[in-house]
This record gives structure tokens, sequence and C-alpha cells, in this order.
């Protein structure tokens, strides 16, 4: 097995879709000649060329809405934001029309769309490059959306979104693009609605999606290092769908949950999963749902005061030992 | 009460209906009797369903919104009859009279307008959301101009798979604002796609005239040039200047595989919908003009006569034929169910409609 | 055929609408977008356009009238065929979404709400409230633990999982005291007179606890206290065993509290009102005797029940006494013997104990407490100073049932049964 960085895993996967179906096209700003904003897409343009990896001018409306025109009729688009946080200049299109035409044309038509790119902050890049939109997409029937943490859950989750045949948009994270991890030679995928235990424990559960899962397993270290507690970390994979049973098999055993997200707090993922919990779960808990979402204020530019502003290692350790108490 | 648009329409506007410029233009010369009729007779059957749906409406069974097409016949009648296998076509959501030129049923699209599970969408998309995949049409959309880099996709699409085709994206006088718009034309220029922008000027977008609405509001279609498009523009009542200008755009996109803009020249005698007083922006003097003088139905029923391919009774066969088969429509509405509850939670993804060995997904996808 | 006009709905608002004024007559032939009427809605005045070409056959309603949308307002046919007459205006169209039943038990929120700076909900502060988390409650039900009287170790004294797992297993070392939170200091020495531990309450001590206090608290007790002379109950009781040990090695052996026992349901014949019990609104009067009586365990006190005490021997309340006892010793009671009791006898005379006064075993009304038989001087009918063997026995009664003439009138009648013991017989 080889182990590759969360980048070549989610090239790789492109280049195993693009060869295994004539039918996918990658599309963007900057993905070709440029080889990627972030080079994910290094490589291919040489491997496949000007048909298959498509450069497009700055139009997200205009080229998100193409590509949804075209899934409609057969093509198999795989869009690359440059950040989500351009999504919102083609949102009409990513809702409307790809999470909508289905259900508005009573089953008639399917959207076999991916829209990927990174959606995190803690890059110092300020307010509106560093949106995380998995919580507002994915309140959207019609839509399905993925958060991969490590590279192995980045190429299966990736190739899983590019056969689904309905709109699958995919949240990575420039931070992650570095990570490396084990990664197999043969196809594989990660199905949709599938969490993953990345750390099995006893006392607590934290639940946890997108760079949230490694800053999790890095407090759950300390915690069991330093405080004698064993943590469980859940690693959400899929927002929509979202695997409950996991979750609440989770609760059951440890009876404490500690939620943890990149998200805001107002209505971010957390807030669904902890609804979930205490409904389903409600007589195995043994204190309250506590979680730690990004501090509540469009994403600061100072750099020391954004890394406060995110989830950190330590606040997760505090929260935890609070839920523990 | 605003000042009444000064409409720039071409000069041929300015006269009355007469013996069109167009018709020994091939493309029309070579259409069958049997053609021609068939031609009359769709535009006249989607007359008499749209007014047919203002008494649906009144009667307070169609609720939302209900945007009427009378008047504007020609232009879906003309460009849709060119249609060959690969062409697609996609529009806003004045779409009753495009879904009926590509071979809807009355029924099913009456039975939409109510909420009925009999309807073209399950009684899930209403009037604005009409749509025929068969039948290459793509919609029936809300979102002014959004329609538009949808369309384009589809032109891309026929191109990508090597096939001789098109798609015709209609839209209002007041979608050529949007950005989408803008987008849409730049990509199909750039990429040179065969798509057909088709703007219906009925000289309003809802209550603002051009002159209120467009910058440089002279000649709409005339934008193109600042994206290296050509394009054109048609006197739309006239059913066969329609298919002749058409037909070379057509031509354009099939064979260069360029995009046109086509700016088709039309009138609506109702308002913006049916929640429109349209009282507010223009002539009652304004609107019976038209009816009296430019109706492109009674244009072309006029054409017909004078070529000896109609004669009166026949018209009145074929509108007492259409009104019938629009009440019948109206019954079937009426009859018919509407979704169940279980309903509303189907046709949201494929995956779900087609559970089987090769959807993998799993976990939760519907909410409680 | 004629086709009628309704008022149209001309908003998505409208429901009633005014017809200012008529464009056309009776008999007037209209084409399709001819303006019928003008018709005021709630927004603006419309127009209304003819939708059914033909001729106006006839008009329903005059101008000026409002009407609701839906109600005829005119005919449109041939010329000279019939006027259909018009239908009565449908009713206002039921709203299409059913509005959804009011649930039968609403949910109604007692807790106040705080003021207004902390902006959470507090609790009314009620001590039997306890904050224990679900979890904690689960396994407190599964432990047969009451959770209220758990410590809890959580925040805010919440009682959590680990508090019910200490309390259900062996008994936990140095946990906080119970409810009253009273600090004990451990014995300075390390060697106490017995583990500072907080002990788990079972069953059975539970269900003690409950219902003495419900006794003590909701029965009006008072209390009365007789001497007896005990020398010829004793020498009875001597004469009978020797004759009952004659008959077997394992003859019965009589014992003071039998006979004790057997006298209470004589007397009780005799005076019946103590046979008795409160029932809210009446008093409910026994035609039976069944005789509790209390029964010492190494953990705790049962009191089995003899059933129809006023009907057995002697002899027979002595067997079925030891064979209760017996039972209640290796915990083989069933419910309905430890039930359904209308008198109770304790006695402490035992453990030397020589007079007290017990608490009521609800629903009876009386309870009598037995001391030990003691040598003590007193003055005989003679006036003269001898010894005596005298046995206090006190009465608590609920003064609900009976008052203090019915109660001592009762232990007349049990002192007279006791010192001539005979009188049982009659």
């Amino acid at each position: 097995m080889a182990v590759i960085s969360y980048r070549e895993a989610l090239r790789a996967a492109m280049r195993e879709e693009l060869k295994r179906d004539d039918k996918v096209v990658i599309m963007g700003e900057e993905v070709a000649q440029f080889n990627g904003a972030y080079k994910v897409t290094e490589g291919l343009l040489k491997e496949f060329g000007p048909k298959r990896i498509v450069d497009t001018p700055i139009s997200e409306a205009g080229f998100i809405g193409l590509g949804i025109g075209a899934s409609m009729l057969g093509i198999r688009p795989v869009m690359e934001l440059m950040f989500w946080s351009f999504s919102y200049v083609a949102f009409d299109q990513i809702v409307n029309n790809a999470g909508n035409i289905r259900y508005m044309s009573g089953g008639l038509i399917n959207c076999p769309i991916v829209i990927r790119g990174p959606a995190n902050g803690g890059t110092n890049v300020g307010a509106t490059h560093s949106h995380t939109p998995e919580a507002i997409l994915a309140s959207h029937p019609g839509i399905k959306v993925v958060c991969p943490a490590t590279p192995y859950d980045a190429k299966g989750l990736l190739k899983a979104a590019i056969r689904d045949n309905d709109p699958v948009y995919v949240m990575e994270n420039t931070i992650l693009y570095n990570d490396k991890g084990e990664v197999p030679d043969e196809d594989y995928i990660v199905p949709l609605g599938v969490a993953d235990v990345k750390r099995i424990g006893t006392d607590l559960t934290i639940v946890a999606h997108g760079r949230a899962v490694i800053t999790s397993l890095k407090a759950a270290e300390i915690l069991e290092k330093e405080h004698g507690v064993s943590v469980e970390v859940v690693d959400l994979r899929s927002i929509r769908p979202l695997d409950e049973e996991t979750i609440l098999a989770s609760v059951r055993k440890t009876h404490r949950a500690l939620l943890v997200e990149e998200n805001k707090p107002f209505c971010g993922v957390d807030a669904q999963v902890a609804y979930l919990i205490q409904s389903k779960a409600f007589d195995e808990l043994d204190a309250p749902i506590h979680r730690v979402s990004s501090i509540d204020a469009p994403q600061i530019y100072c750099k020391r005061m954004e890394d406060q502003q995110m989830p950190s290692v330590d606040r997760v350790v505090a929260e935890a030992l609070k839920v523990l108490a | 009460m605003a000042k009444p648009a000064v409409l720039t329409h071409p000069e041929s506007l300015k006269r009355p209906a007469g013996p069109s410029e167009y018709a020994k233009d091939p493309v029309n010369a070579s259409m069958s009797k049997a053609e021609k009729i068939a031609l009359y007779t769709k535009m006249a059957r989607i007359r008499h369903f749209e007014q047919r749906c203002i008494r649906i409406y009144q009667q307070g069974k169609i609720g939302g919104f209900l945007h009427l097409y009378v008047g504007q016949e020609a232009v879906a009648a003309g460009t849709i009859s060119l249609l060959g296998k690969n062409d697609h076509i996609i529009t806003g959501y004045r779409d009753h009279g495009h879904g009926l030129m590509v071979g809807m049923g009355m029924n099913e699209c009456m039975a939409e307008l109510t909420g009925r599970v009999t309807g073209c969408s399950q009684g899930k998309g209403g009037s604005m959301h009409y749509f025929a995949p068969d039948k290459n049409y793509w919609g029936g959309h809300g979102i002014v101009g959004g329609q538009a880099p949808l369309g384009t996709g589809l032109a891309y699409a026929v191109k990508y798979m090597g096939l001789k085709g098109s798609c015709f994206v209609y839209m209002g006088d007041g979608a050529v604002n949007q950005g989408a718009v803008h987008e849409a034309y730049n990509l199909a220029s750039l990429w040179d796609l065969p798509v057909i922008f088709v703007v219906e000027n009925n000289g309003y977008s809802m209550g603002t005239s051009q002159e209120r609405s467009t910058a440089h509001p002279g000649c709409l279609a005339k934008r193109a040039e600042g994206y290296n498009m050509a394009w054109d523009v048609i006197n739309g009542h006239d059913v066969y200047e329609v298919r002749a200008k058409t037909a070379l755009a057509l031509k354009r996109a099939h064979e260069e595989s360029k995009p046109t803009v086509l700016e088709i020249f039309t009138y609506r005698y109702f308002g913006h919908s049916m929640a429109d007083p349209d009282k507010t922006y223009r002539d009652k003097e304004e609107i019976k003009e038209y009816r009296d003088k430019k109706d492109p139905v009674l244009a072309y029923e006029q054409e017909l006569l004078r070529e000896k391919v109609l004669t009166a009774e026949l018209s009145l066969q074929i509108n007492e034929a259409a009104m019938a088969e629009a009440d019948k429509a109206a019954i079937f509405a009426d009859e018919s169910p509407d979704p169940t509850v279980a309903d509303i939670t189907k046709h949201i993804y494929w995956e779900e409609d087609n559970r089987g060995p090769k959807t993998t997904s799993r976990g939760t996808i519907i909410f409680e | 055929m004629a086709e009628i006009i309704d008022m149209p709905k001309l908003s998505d608002t409208m429901s009633v609408g005014t017809l200012v004024k008529w464009n056309i007559k009776e008999g007037q032939v209209v084409a399709f977008g001819d303006i019928l009427a003008e018709v005021e809605t709630d927004k603006a005045t419309m127009e209304l356009s003819c939708t059914v070409p033909g001729t106006i056959l006839k008009i329903f309603a005059p101008a000026g009238q409002q009407l609701p949308v839906g109600a005829p307002i005119c005919a449109i046919g041939k010329k000279g065929e019939a006027a259909p007459e018009a239908a009565a205006a449908p009713a206002p169209k039921a709203p299409k979404t059913a509005v959804p039943a009011i649930p039968e038990k609403a949910e109604v929120s007692c807790v106040p709400a705080a003021p207004a700076s902390s902006g959470s909900v507090t609790p009314q502060s009620d001590a039997s409230r306890t904050k224990a988390s679900p979890y904690a409650k689960r396994m407190a039900e599964k432990a047969a633990l009451n959770v209220a009287a758990l410590s809890g170790s959580g925040p805010g004294g919440r009682v959590v999982g680990r508090d019910v797992a200490a309390a259900a297993s062996a008994p936990a070392a140095s946990a906080p005291s119970g409810p009253l939170n009273v600090a004990v200091a451990p014995p300075a020495d390390g060697k106490g007179i017995q583990p500072d531990a907080d002990v788990p309450v079972g069953g059975m001590r539970q269900t003690i606890a409950r219902r003495l206090l419900e006794s003590k608290i909701t029965v009006p007790h008072f209390y009365l206290e007789v001497e007896v002379d005990a020398a010829p109950l004793m020498a009875m009781r001597e004469s009978l065993n020797k004759r009952l040990a004659e008959t077997g090695a394992d003859a019965i052996k009589l014992s003071v509290n039998d006979f004790i026992l057997k006298a209470s349901a004589e007397a009780l014949r005799r005076v019946p009102a103590v046979n008795a019990s409160w029932a809210g609104t009446s008093i409910r009067t026994h035609g039976a005797v069944h005789l509790s009586f209390g029964v010492a365990l190494e953990d705790g006190l049962v009191t089995p029940v003899i059933r129809d005490a006023h009907a057995k021997t002697l002899k027979d309340i002595a067997i079925e006494a030891k064979a209760l006892i017996g039972k209640a010793r290796s915990k083989k009671l069933t419910p309905s013997e430890m039930s359904g009791s209308t008198f109770t006898v304790t006695n402490l005379g035992m453990f030397g104990v020589t007079g007290f006064f017990g608490i009521i075993n609800v629903p009876n009304a009386a309870i009598l407490s037995v001391g030990a038989t003691i040598k003590k001087p007193v003055v005989d009918a003679q006036d003269r100073l001898v010894i005596g063997h005298r046995m206090v026995i006190g009465l608590s009664g609920d003064h609900r049932v009976v008052d203090g003439a019915n109660a001592a009138q009762f232990l007349q009648a049990l002192k007279q049964l006791l010192e001539e013991p005979a009188l049982m017989l009659i």
C-alpha cells in the first residue's frame, strides 16, 4: 500500500475515474494549464488532454450551471471551486438547479455532478475566503455532502461521488492537502453515509468531520496520556447522507458526547448531530452534549487569533474535561 | 400612471399583419399542406389551453403563479417546429407553450397546474416547471436567467458527445440583465457551443418597460457583439419569419458549432402573471392594437387561408377541437387525485428512487 | 350548454369581491377578452374579462353587491337558450391543508422563568427534584435504587452513572453523606465503632421508611398505657405448655406473645370500634380480625398477618405464628401473608424494654406495644406491699377513628382478659 498525500489521493481518484468513464470531465478555474490552484489536478491535462480537463473563465454561476446542464444529458462533470467560499456566487445553480431539478420534474431527470474544492478556515485569508458551507448545503434535500479528513477517505469518497448519480459536493481542506496516509492502489470506494471510528475509546465520544477530526485525535492523545481518559473519535466522513447508527452506537457505549466542528455554531453540522443524539439516545446520556465550534464571528484575519477562533486542541481538551466532570 | 413604453421594434412591426415576406423562404415553402395545418393547429392549441387556464385560476384552483403565453405563440411554434433529434430546448417560467409544442399532452399539463399526481411533474413542479426530457425539453425554470447556463451546458454535452445538435435557450427581455445570462453568453462564444439564445422580447419585464430597465435599450440582441456572437432580430408575430431566421441560426449551430442570439419581438396580452393587475404600466389601447392587428395565430390563419391550405370551416373545426380538448383536460385535472404525503419524499435522489445492487450509499438521507 | 360565471379569484388573498359596475347587459353578445364588469377586490379594482364567448343569458348579481369568491354572477350561453338558475353560493372553501389537531394532552410547562439576567430557566427550588442524568436514572431503576436518595458527584450535584454504580456495588468509602449533608468527622484514631460508609438502602428498608414516615405524618397518634398483672398469665402458660408437651416432643410451645395475640382478638370482639380503618369520608369497620405482629430480621422488620384470628384457638394462633416467623426469617413470606391486617401487636419484651409506643401500621386504627414482664413492688388488694409481676402495654391510636374512651375501653378489656385468661373462653 502506498503512503500518499491527501492531494495525491484526490488526483488519483480523478485519474482513475477519468479512465473508467469517458463521460467524466474535470472543469474549473486554473485546473488545466495552471495545474490547479492547489495543484490537485496537476498532470491531468497532460495525460487526458483539453477535452477532458477544461479551464473555465472566472464565472462560477456560468460554468457550474453549464456543468449541471451537461449532466442532465449524461456528462459527469467534476467541477472545482477554488474555494467553497466562491460557491455563493453560483448559489442559485448549486441549490436551486442541481438540488431541485429532479424533484420539480417528478423524477424524470437527475444531475450526476460533483463539485469539489477546499472548504476551510485557518489559512489567514480573511472572512470571504474561509467558509465551511457543508451545513447550509446539506440542509437542502436533493444534495449530498461529504467531508474527507484523510487521504484514504479523500480518494474513496471522491470516487464514490463521481459514480453517484446525484449531485455530490466534496468539502476538502487546503491544510489537509499535504497530510500523508496509506492509500490502497487497487480500486475502492468509501460509500456515502458511512462514518468511521478513527479511534476506539470508552469514556467519551467525540464526533467530528473534516479537519476537526485531526484536531480531535490530537486532543484524544492528550486526554489519554495526561488525564487517563479513553476517548472514542467518530469521523462522520459523510454529512448527507448521515451515518446515524455509528454515532448512536458510540454514545451508547461511552454515555458522553462532545461534538467538534470548524463550522460556526448556529446551525452547523453539530446542531443536527446534537438533536439526533438527544432524540435517539436520551437515556444513554450521562451528561449534556457539549460542542466546540469556531468562535461565532466572521473569520478574523490575525493569524494567532484565527488559530484561537478555530477549534484548537486546547479548547477540545478543556471542553472534553467539562463533559467528563 | 407611467408613460407607456416606446417599443423599439423593427419597422415591420409597426404595420398590421399582412402576407408574410417569408412565405417563399425554402424552409417554409418546403412544408407540406399537412405540416402547415399541423403548425396552425399547434398554435391554436396553445392559445386555447392558455385561455382555459385563466378560468381555472379564477376559480382558485391554481395556487402560485401562472404566466400566460397568449400572444407569443409564434415564437415557440416557429422555433420548435424546426427541432431535430439532437436539438434541445430550455426556457424560463412562461413555459406552457413550449411544452405543448414539443408534444406534451394537455391532460398532464393541466393536471400539473392544479398540483395533481397525474401532472407532468406528478404535482411537484407546478406551472413554472414543465419537463419532458424524452422530448428534449429540459424545463420550465423559476429563477430569471438561471436557465441560461443550464442550456449552455446542454449544448456543451451535445458537442462533447460529437453530435450535430443545439440547445435553444429561451428567456424574456428582462433576463438579459442577469449575470448568469452574461456568463452563459461568454462561455457559449468562448467555447464555440451550439446555443441559440432566444430573447422573447414582449416589451416588458413584469411591470418595467425596457426603457426603464435596460441601459442601451435600443436592441437587446446587439449585446451579442460584445461577446463576439452572431445575432438577429425577428418579428415574432409572423411564424414564417420566425422559422426562416431561426433556420439560419440552427444551421450555424449544427455546422459550425457556434452560438447565436435571436431577439424575437412579440407581445403578451395578459399581465406578467395572473397576479399582475396589468394597470400600471401600459394602455388598454396598446393591447387592443396587437390583438386586432398583429395577433400571430390570427395572422397565420389568414396566411393559410390565402394559401388555400385552410378553409374557414377547417379553421373553426380546429379551434373548436382545441377548446374541447382544453375543457376535457380541465375536467381530467379536477378529477385527478393529489399526490400523497408519502410521495413528498420521493423523487429527491436518484439513488433513493433506484435502490439496488449498484447503489452504494447508506445512512440517513431524509431526516425527521 | 350555458356556462355560469362565478365571482373570480383575482388575487391570491381575495375572499370576497364587490361588483362595482356591469359593462354589459342581458342579451348582449360578448367575445373572448371583452370586459364584462369591474370588480373591487381587497387590493384594487380589477376588470373581469370574458373567458366564454356567447350571449349574456342572465345577470345574477346586481351592481354594488358584495359576493364571496365562487358565487355565481352571470350566465353565458347560446342566444335563446334558457337561463340556468343560480345555485347557492358555495360555502367558502375550507382551506386545503388540514389544520393540525390540537393534541388532547397539552404540554403545560409549570416551571416559572428565572429573572431575565440569567437568561436560563431555573427549576423551582424543590428539595424533592433530583438532578440526575438520564443514564443514571435508567441504571438506578434497574438496580432498584432510589436515585433521589443518592448523592451526586456530577456538576451541580447531578447524580451520574458512577454514583449509581458505586451505590449498587459494595458500600463506597468516604462518599459525602446523604441529603441532610451533615459532615461528620471520622474517628480520629482511625479505629471507629463501625466503618464510615454510605450503606445503600435496600427495598425492605425503603418500604419501612416510606410507610412509617407516611404513618407518622398523616395519622394523628395518641398514646394510652396500662399495666397488667402478668402472674395469672404466666401460670396459665406454664400449665398449658406442660400439658402440650405431654402430647409429643414436637408439640407447640405457647409464648407470651401468643396469649397476647389471642387476648387482643378477644378484646377487639368486645370493643370492635378499634378494629376499623380511616377511609377519608367514612370509617371502615372490619368484621374479621386479621392480626399482624412484628418479626425482627437482621436488616429490618416484617409484620406477617394471621388471618381470622378471632376464629382461631390459642393453639392455632401459636402454630401459625411460629410458621410465619420461620417464613419471615427465611424471606419466604408471600405478599398476601404480609398484608391485609386490621390490628398489629409488637413486642419488645424479650429485649427488656419495659414499655413503648409503636407507630401505627396504616390502615390499622391502633397498634399494641408489649413490654417485658418485670418484678416490681406493688400494692395488692389488701393494701399490702408485695412483689408483683407486671407488664406494661402501650396502645397508639389513630384519633380519627378511635377516641380516648374507646381506646381505654379496649385496654381495659385486654387487661381483664390477660389477668383472667379464662374469660377468653366466653
